[in-house]
């Protein structure tokens, strides 16, 4: 089983590499933020399956839901602050 | 292999499917708003899936308690954000893509009904 995680966590991070072309390359800095957000998504269900196979879940789990947290807040933010900006 | 490995292995799989589905569709599509689409679905139940999975695998406990509770935190907050940085988008002034564009790209688009 810990075979299966860790095979289902290589893929997880062959997709996070396929989405930091869009972060590093996004015609806008809006497609840079829908891109972050994309990968900040898959890190936490990569967080989850190291705990998984390290066996330390009861760790990585607080780690992920701080993650999940940052990841919501830093979004709203930056939606937020180029709305008032008015610029692209 | 037990039932719940069988459980466990369907969800994981669906929801790397889905996350798939949402990379590609972030990397292909045409405009900010239809990339939005795709990751802002997909992304949402593939981490749905993927995190019920993780849930399964750890049966009945404090810590598929936490899991499940990052999965609701999820279902709630990811459709937010897309919301927001959709509107600050919209508020910016990014115009959809729609056929005039797609004219410009391959006439047979015309053709096939796409006219508005």
């Amino acid at each position: 089983m810990t075979q299966f995680f860790l095979i289902i966590g290589v893929g997880m991070c062959v997709l996070v590499l396929l989405c930091l072309y869009r972060a590093t390359y996004g015609p806008t800095i809006l497609n840079r933020a829908a891109g972050i957000s994309a990968i900040g998504t898959k890190t936490l269900i990569i967080l989850l399956l190291m705990g998984v196979i390290y066996d330390r879940i009861d760790m990585f789990i607080d780690i992920s839901m701080v993650y999940a947290l940052l990841n919501f807040l830093g979004t709203v933010v930056l939606a937020k602050y180029l709305e008032r900006s008015g610029e692209v | 292999m037990l039932f719940k490995d069988v459980v466990v292995i369907l969800f994981m799989l669906g929801g790397l499917f889905l996350f798939a589905t949402a990379t590609f569709g972030l990397l292909r599509l045409p405009d900010f708003y239809a990339r939005l689409h795709a990751t802002g679905k997909a992304d949402t139940l593939g981490a749905l899936w993927a995190l019920i999975g993780l849930a399964v695998y750890h049966g009945f406990s404090l810590t598929s308690a936490k899991i499940l509770f990052i999965a609701v935190f999820m279902f709630l907050a990811q459709p937010t954000a897309t919301h927001a940085i959709s509107r600050a988008a919209f508020r910016c002034g990014v115009q959809p893509w729609t056929c005039e564009d797609a004219v410009l790209l391959k006439d047979d688009v015309v053709e096939q009904g796409g006219a508005k």
